[in-house]
């Protein structure tokens, strides 16, 4: 089914804030319950705007992480930005019963569902995991078996997004392969990968560039722009690579 | 839908008279530059780039990078602003006036109504001619006294800060003059096809 990119307009909506869940002591999940959505393609985002009781309002974008199979329930994950605006309002304030206005979905390019086929190769660096994990639930919920890597990158062990859900879809998945680096610290133990990602850990995990996979990048600009160059040196064609980046510089 | 609709317990971060009077609706301030691009950052040796301008126009001109700096450099000092809400104030930019560029071809203003840039990658963003004219666009290959980044679009940006920073093609090669309008990549995929901040006109429809 030929799914439409080109949305009419995106009106502001109110949802139910109908479940929370700490993700990280950085990262919560928020879903809510959306009326009126129109459905969302995995690795699409929403405007939230916040208002105050003088009118004054502020607008940031979030990542949906829930794949579109959960409609009329959409999940965000939020991480906590300690000198955001919006960000610490919806990590520490919002609750279940709250209202939260909304619109959306945006973005038609950095998406991806089980008919643009693969092999797909998603890398994540930190929060840049919430997309990617939509299009991971969409393919578990649609019972698809495209041969699919995940490479994710943490500080730490309890930096990890979704760890759990992420251990259970690579142990149930033969044709999913989930690959960890933490780059601060690593339990004991710990068999994945230590350092941040580079070539030569991308040329280990990313599929052969004659598979053509499609592949998708999302994190903070200089992971994105490590990992793209990276894929692009080990000759896989930069438009097969998607990249969804956040975050400063650190250039003032 | 908003009306009477508050944030339970919302507060916000209110900017100063002066800061909020020159932030367009739904910006927040940013001191950093955050980079946004749907791809890898492509890297074209200066010795093999190129910017042309063709289309609508009585015959294509094309100029090597050193040509591209013989033409009078600008400076202008503007606000910008992303779509995705951050808007930055008196970012420093040295480049050559799209004007400029246009004065060394030949066109008719009345077919040739419409600008699409096009960018190494691929990428292409769609303009009213008249948006680019009256010292409104540059073509910007330094950004605080430094080459332009690649991450930033370097070595050479389109600059059209009056519109949403998107239509500021990164890593520009050439503009496409056309008698009618032929929206972009980010214009074909639910973004505005105009994008004026101040209007707030980030989606189809706003």
């Amino acid at each position: 089914m030929e799914r439409r990119t080109l949305p009419g307009r995106l009106t502001w909506q109110r949802g139910e804030v109908v479940a929370t869940e700490q993700e990280t002591a950085r990262a919560k999940s928020i879903t809510l319950a959306l009326p009126t959505w129109m459905g969302h393609r995995a690795g699409q985002h929403v405007d939230v705007r916040l208002t105050a009781e003088d009118g004054y309002q502020a607008e940031r974008s979030y990542s949906i992480a829930s794949p579109p199979e959960e409609q009329p329930r959409v999940t965000l994950t939020v991480e906590r930005l300690d000198d955001g605006e919006v960000s610490p309002y919806l990590t520490d304030e919002l609750r279940i019963g709250d209202k939260l206005e909304l619109r959306g979905p945006i973005g038609g390019y950095f998406v991806w569902e089980a008919r643009l086929g693969g092999p797909l190769l998603l890398v994540a660096g930190g929060s840049g995991i919430v997309p990617l994990m939509a299009m991971l639930r969409h393919r578990a919920a649609v019972g698809s078996t495209i041969p699919t890597r995940l490479l994710y990158s943490s500080r730490s062990y309890a930096d990890i997004i979704y760890r759990e859900e992420l251990e259970h879809l690579d142990e149930a998945d033969q044709m999913l392969e989930v690959v960890q680096t933490l780059t601060r610290v690593q339990p004991p133990g710990w068999t994945g990968y230590h350092r941040r990602i580079d070539t030569d850990m991308l040329r280990e995990v990313a599929w052969p560039s004659d598979q053509h996979p499609l592949m998708y990048i999302c994190g903070p600009t200089p992971f994105v722009e490590t990992a793209a160059a990276s894929l692009v040196t080990l000759g896989h064609e930069p438009a097969r690579i998607k990249t969804e980046r956040f975050g400063p510089t650190g250039e003032a | 839908m908003s009306e009477g609709f508050i944030s339970r317990a919302f507060r916000g971060r209110r900017q100063k008279s002066d800061v909020a009077g020159r932030l367009p609706p739904g910006q927040y301030l940013e001191r950093g530059f955050p980079v946004l691009s749907a791809g890898p950052t492509p890297h074209t040796p200066l010795e093999r780039w190129d910017f042309s301008i063709v289309g609508h126009v009585k015959e294509p001109k094309r100029w090597t990078w050193q040509e591209l700096l013989a033409f009078p450099h600008e400076t202008p000092t503007v606000d910008i602003s992303c779509v995705t809400k951050w808007t930055k104030f008196d970012t420093h930019w040295e480049g050559v006036s799209v004007e400029t560029l246009l004065q060394q071809v030949e066109y008719d203003p009345n077919v040739a109504r419409y600008v699409n840039a096009f960018s190494d990658g691929g990428y292409t963003t769609n303009l009213p001619l008249a948006d680019v004219l009256g010292g409104k666009a540059w073509v910007a290959f330094s950004y605080e006294g430094q080459p332009l980044a690649p991450e930033h679009g370097g070595p050479a940006r389109l600059l059209v800060p009056h519109l949403y920073f998107w239509k500021s093609a990164k890593w520009v090669r050439g503009l496409r003059l056309v008698d009618h309008d032929e929206p972009g990549f980010w214009e074909s995929l639910g973004y505005h096809n105009y994008g004026d901040p101040w209007k707030e006109e980030r989606y189809q429809g706003d």
